[in-house]
């Protein structure tokens, strides 16, 4: 079914007349409203969770993906030659935009999250890391190897797929699980509301007769109760929407230790999206109720 | 305006009506009578459109019902006023509101029926009671308020089904002089009773025919009633 815009502010905006041949009906009425608000303020979060992950995925996938790290372990006197050897070597390579060999305090600013800060590196033998960045090409991985291993021998390049892979792989993963919610959510919602509908619709058996009695054509009885329904849904998911962005405001803000779980959140213009959560919602109950009160009415006579 | 035509009518089982035909003509006065049962308000369904023959054709203002939609009956019934012997009305909204609800469902504007209102209101005389809800009203006054929502719409026929069935003898001969008043403007009236008193009554006042239904047939009754 077509929902048309214009017909639908058109509605909302009303004929509160004919928004009164439905009597009132309270439990309903509250039950719809509740329905409404829990599925938006979950919706909420499940557009967080896809919009957060989708956040991850390119990161990893992007940023990650332009930096590999070349490891050389050699012993003691020989590191530093092979270290020039190794950076001669990719100032030639293609698709190589900059190359530089980390300095020691890098290299034990690394490791200090495992070691303490007191840790004597250069009393270990810790292997020299060269961050390797890539330009728009990008560089052959496989013929660096081969360069590397004939002029270089103790050195490794690590281009990161291998945990980069599975990381964007899960993040992808978790993105599509958040659609799926969304949908789910947004089907659920349907469901509740014909079925809301539905006993709103049978509970106005005499209603509806007494209406199709004095000519009112279907199109009149169906607005009725699918503007009653419409607003409803707005009126519940528009509060449902606003405690969840509360909620995701209250969450901690997203620290670099934090990782993954705090940023949970909306950036920029990424708050338009919960708006649209209300909105569609009284775009499901419209197209819902109109079909549900559409049937039912078919089958009067 | 409606016209029957070799009309059967059954609900599964044996007819209940079968080879039906009338016309009726615009300005006339009919009353349909028979014993319980016989296929009264099945008669006045078929003539209002709630119903479609199982066989032969009923016409509505020249439309096959056959080929009517759901929107196209609901704009016939604008043209048929109804009035049944336990009418129903939307009790959340008043009196007034209710005899108004025919022009609020085709969209008429109600402020400039305001006076036309009023006036109907007054003539079935539910003034006092115009902002009463339905089910605070009597049986006769139930039967007025159903009538008057009937007639508002100016339709050219009017079918009341027992109208009288609920309410005491002078009530309702207050009933048929508002349906014989109805009659004089030119509305073709149609009333389903098996009070034959108030055939008699009507007889005094109005040029009526007289149908009923017997062994599923529609027979003209003798002037002897």
């Amino acid at each position: 079914m077509k929902l048309d815009p214009g017909r639908l502010t058109e509605m909302l905006a009303g004929d509160a007349q004919a928004d009164r041949v439905v009597p009132p009906t309270g439990f309903t009425a509250s039950l719809t409203l509740f329905a409404a608000g829990a599925m938006a303020f979950l919706a909420v979060f499940a557009l967080a969770l896809s919009l957060a992950t989708a956040r991850l995925a390119d990161r990893w996938g992007d940023e990650l993906a332009r930096s590999s790290t070349i490891r050389i372990s050699a012993p003691e006197g020989q590191l530093a030659s092979q270290t020039q050897a190794a950076l001669r070597v990719l100032e030639t390579t293609t698709g190589v935009a900059s190359a530089r060999a980390l300095t020691p305090e890098e290299q034990s600013a690394l490791l200090e999250p495992w070691f303490g800060p007191d840790l004597p590196v250069d009393a270990l033998p810790i292997p020299q890391l060269i961050e390797v960045i890539e330009d728009a090409e990008g560089f052959d991985a496989q013929g660096l190897r081969l360069r590397l291993s004939a002029e270089v021998p103790g050195a490794v390049l690590d281009d990161h797929t291998r945990w980069r892979e599975p990381l964007v792989n899960a993040a992808n993963r978790l993105r599509m699980l958040g659609v799926v919610s969304l949908l789910l959510i947004g089907a659920t919602m349907a469901a509740m509301i014909t079925l809301a509908a539905n006993a709103a619709l049978a509970a106005n058996a005499q209603v509806i007769g007494v209406l199709r009695l004095v000519g009112a054509q279907d199109g009149y009885i169906v607005r009725a109760f699918v503007r009653r329904f419409t607003l409803r849904a707005l009126i519940g998911a528009a509060v449902g929407m606003a405690l969840g962005c509360l909620a995701i405001l209250a969450l901690p803000a997203a620290q670099d230790e934090g990782g993954f779980l705090t940023g949970l959140g909306f950036r920029g213009w990424h708050w338009v999206w919960p708006l649209a959560v209300p909105l569609l919602a009284a775009a499901v109950a419209f197209w819902a109720t109109k079909t549900a009160a559409r049937k039912t009415l078919r089958s009067l006579p | 305006m409606i016209e029957l035509e070799n009309v059967a009518y059954s609900y599964g089982g044996g007819e209940l009506l079968s080879d039906i035909s009338l016309e009726l003509q615009p300005g006339s006065f009919h009353f349909l009578t028979g014993p319980s049962g016989a296929g009264k308000t099945t008669f006045l369904k078929l003539c209002y459109g709630a119903l479609t023959p199982t066989s032969g054709t009923v016409r509505l203002f020249g439309a096959d019902r056959r080929g009517m939609e759901r929107d196209d009956i609901a704009m016939a019934r604008r043209r048929i006023g109804v009035v049944h012997q336990d009418c129903q009305f939307l009790d959340h909204m008043s009196v007034a509101e209710n005899i108004a609800l025919p022009l609020m469902v085709s969209g008429r504007d109600l402020l400039g029926e305001a006076a036309n209102l009023k006036e109907l209101t007054g003539w079935v005389g539910l003034k006092e009671r115009a902002n009463a809800l339905p089910p605070e009203l009597s049986g006769g006054e139930r039967q007025r308020a159903a009538l008057a929502r009937a007639v508002i719409m100016s339709p050219d026929v009017v079918l009341a089904d027992e109208p009288t069935g609920n309410v005491d003898w002078e009530m309702s001969q207050r009933l048929l002089r508002l349906l014989i008043e109805l009659n004089r403007m030119g509305k073709t009236i149609m009333i389903a009773t098996h009070d034959l008193a108030l055939i008699r009554a009507a007889k005094a006042h109005v040029q009526a025919r007289v149908l009923r239904i017997a062994n599923r047939r529609l027979q003209l009754a003798g002037a002897d009633l």
